[in-house]
């Protein structure tokens, strides 16, 4: 319901605004602003996945200052709702809009095609069109890095893994996680916990409880809120942040965090589209290029640790490292990448089976 | 499972359960009165987020879950006079609270996204609080929940023994009746709708104070509408309330737990269904069973009261 309050003010907004606009167009034509537009999933304020996407909204003004007027809608439904809100982006003369999420893919598309001379971005899809780019992070590099950490942190040899859909995404930086561990510890074991949900912190913060009751010492999340790094803080145990550095609730248990870093890509393909020189195009950039970042580690990481999360991030920079390097057998024991080979992108990317030593 | 890991379990239904007791407690006395107030959500939002800001801006988290009370009332106060006062429609006014109330908080506690608190501080007695199993749970737990617990006894004796309680429960069934034979029919809603939304408040500032102590927008994350299905479930009685959000709570809690030992077998968006499985499942018996018909719904509940004279 919130997102239909959202979209109604928005519209009626943007019908002011673009009313407004097409007035003062008229004598006003040389310092037009260029219109960039932003559709979130959900609130500004999750402290996750959509302030990411703020947080670069912001470096692009920053960047640009008049030269640009950004606009974004909040708490934007995946489905129909999200076809209508970047219509009336396009429509209101953005220039070049990004749709921030999985969800966005087919509404992207199809208003794509019916503004040629609209720039689309699309965050984590898989369908490029002539006006329509798709970029990701390769955020499974930042959880080899945290399965390197957490390899050397545990003792009781058993991590815990707070997940929010089994989609590929996730169940890659389940696997990087796990692979990136059992190299340090051979036996460890990585639980898997679903909160069927990318936001909720009651439950985040209960997932965490269960697994740290059932003997984790380590937690990972793939959700968004800070609570099962709050709730590791309580309970005197160590964990890694996810999407920003969430130090400030757990200054002691916050090993690192994988941060999502969106900044630079998105003041580069404005700078594109005012040049006149942006091109469709799909990315998939990680920690090399910056798109994927490490919050500093925390005061819990011994020396030798961070050498060896070093060395892991070092080599992944330098392209000696890959996380998914065989050979890699599935939970059953099957031998999914031969010795010395690395898994493609393309597989990568549609990944829906776990490693050994998972428990999901 | 030992008796350790069983403590804790129950430790954190608890959590899970209290914030679901409070607002589905004041709902009940809201209903009772003959009001439905659909803005739950919206309510437990804004004691979240002012509960929040006045712990972090004063140090104080008395002060806080005051505040919290007082902004759950405040947003309910908004409610009653349109609904009480103006006699709009309660369904539709009470949905309007509920989106007011993310929008509001959200804006409100945009300042606050990402700052820390110190959470709520537990009970410590010497030698109570350290007893294996019982004394982290009767002894270690924060204000708010004993507060829980005792508003149930207290709520279940004002509804049933109490003058004023009678008078309350009057008004819901007979709003024309209670009115006829002298009583302020406005005056006992308006008061039954503050006293909703203020529990309504402490739930949403149990959880950003105590349950996750952090400000996130909507992190009530539906606990509202839970809390509505809980007074119907409960089929109006408190203690039932009290058996529905544990009840609730702790099955949303053993599925979680459920899935770290290795699952049932069984996907985990079933398990995730559980607890709604649960609810709809003790409503269909409580509703076909003998007693059927005997759910008590307060006979004007959503009905507003206008005076012929």
């Amino acid at each position: 319901m919130n997102d239909s309050m959202n979209r109604r003010d928005f519209v009626l907004g943007t019908a002011a605004v673009a009313g407004a606009l097409t007035l003062a167009g008229r004598r006003v034509l040389a310092a037009e602003p260029t219109k960039i537009g932003f559709v979130y999933v959900g609130p500004v304020g999750d402290y996750g996945w959509t302030h990411g996407h703020d947080v670069a909204r912001k470096a692009v003004e920053a960047a640009y200052g008049d030269k640009v007027k950004t606009t974004f809608v909040e708490n934007v439904a995946e489905g129909p709702d999200a076809e209508r809100v970047i219509r009336q982006l396009a429509t209101s003369g953005n220039k070049l809009i990004f749709t921030t999420s999985f969800g966005f893919m087919e509404s992207t598309l199809r208003v794509a095609k019916q503004f040629p001379n609209v720039m689309f971005e699309h965050a984590t899809g898989y369908k490029t069109a002539p006006n329509v780019s798709i970029y990701n992070a390769r955020f499974y590099e930042g959880r080899a890095i945290c399965g390197t950490i957490a390899g050397h942190m545990t003792k009781s040899g058993i991590v815990g893994y707070i997940g929010s859909f089994p989609i590929p995404e996730v169940v890659m930086g389940i696997n990087s996680f796990t692979l990136a561990a059992q190299k340090i510890r051979p036996d460890i074991k990585v639980k898997v916990v679903w909160a069927n949900s990318w936001y909720d912190p009651g439950k985040e913060g209960d997932a965490a409880k269960a697994l740290i009751d059932q003997g984790a010492d380590i937690m990972c999340q793939h959700t968004d809120s800070p609570a099962p790094l709050q709730t590791a803080e309580a309970r005197g145990i160590h964990g890694f942040g996810q999407a920003s550095d969430m130090k400030a609730f757990a200054p002691n248990a916050q090993l690192t965090a994988i941060m999502d870093e969106w900044s630079r890509y998105y003041v580069q393909r404005t700078k594109d589209v005012m040049d006149g020189t942006w091109k469709s195009q799909s990315v998939w950039q990680g920690l090399k290029e910056g798109m994927v970042g490490m919050a500093p580690y925390g005061v819990a990481v011994p020396a030798d640790v961070r050498k060896a999360a070093n060395a892991t991030r070092d080599g992944i920079v330098a392209g000696t490292l890959h996380p998914f390097t065989g050979p890699i057998k599935n939970q059953a024991g099957e031998v999914k990448v031969a010795d010395g080979q690395t898994m493609s992108d393309g597989d990568l990317s549609k990944m829906d089976w776990y490693v050994a030593g998972v428990e999901a | 499972m030992t008796i350790t890991s069983l403590g804790l379990v129950l430790l954190t239904i608890i959590g899970a359960a209290t914030p679901l007791l409070f607002a589905a407690l004041g709902e009940l006395v809201t209903e009772k009165s003959g009001v439905l107030n659909l803005g739950v959500e919206g309510m437990m939002l804004a004691g979240a987020v002012v509960g929040f800001a006045v712990t972090v801006t004063t140090g104080s988290s008395f002060l806080g879950v005051l505040a919290a009370a007082l902004a759950g009332a405040g947003m309910a106060f908004l409610f009653g006079v349109l609904t009480l006062t103006l006699a709009a429609n309660q369904v539709a006014t009470g949905l309007a609270l509920t989106i007011f109330g993310i929008g509001l908080s959200a804006l409100f506690g945009s300042g606050f996204v990402g700052v820390p608190v110190a959470p709520l501080p537990k009970l410590s007695i010497a030698g109570l609080s350290d007893l294996p199993f019982f004394g982290p749970l009767l002894f270690g737990q924060d204000a708010l929940v004993y507060l829980s617990i005792v508003a149930v006894a207290a709520v279940a004796w004002f509804l049933k023994r109490s003058r004023p309680g009678m008078i309350l429960r009057a008004v819901g069934e007979s709003d024309l009746s209670a009115h006829s034979i002298g009583y302020n029919v406005i005056a006992v809603r308006y008061a039954a709708v503050l006293f909703g939304g203020a529990m309504a408040g402490l739930g949403g500032a149990f959880l950003s104070l105590s349950y996750t102590p952090m400000w996130a927008e909507e992190m009530t994350a539906g606990r509202g509408w839970i809390s509505l299905a809980l007074v119907v479930f409960a089929s109006w009685r408190p203690w039932r309330v009290m058996l529905g959000a544990y009840l609730f709570g702790g099955v949303t809690i053993l599925q979680l737990y459920a899935q770290g030992a290795g699952g049932l077998g069984v996907p985990a968006q079933v398990m995730s269904m559980l607890p709604y499985l649960a609810t709809v499942l003790v409503l269909t018996i409580i509703a076909a069973g003998p007693w059927k018909g005997r759910l008590d719904a307060p006979a004007c509940l959503g009905k507003p009261f206008r005076p012929s004279t």
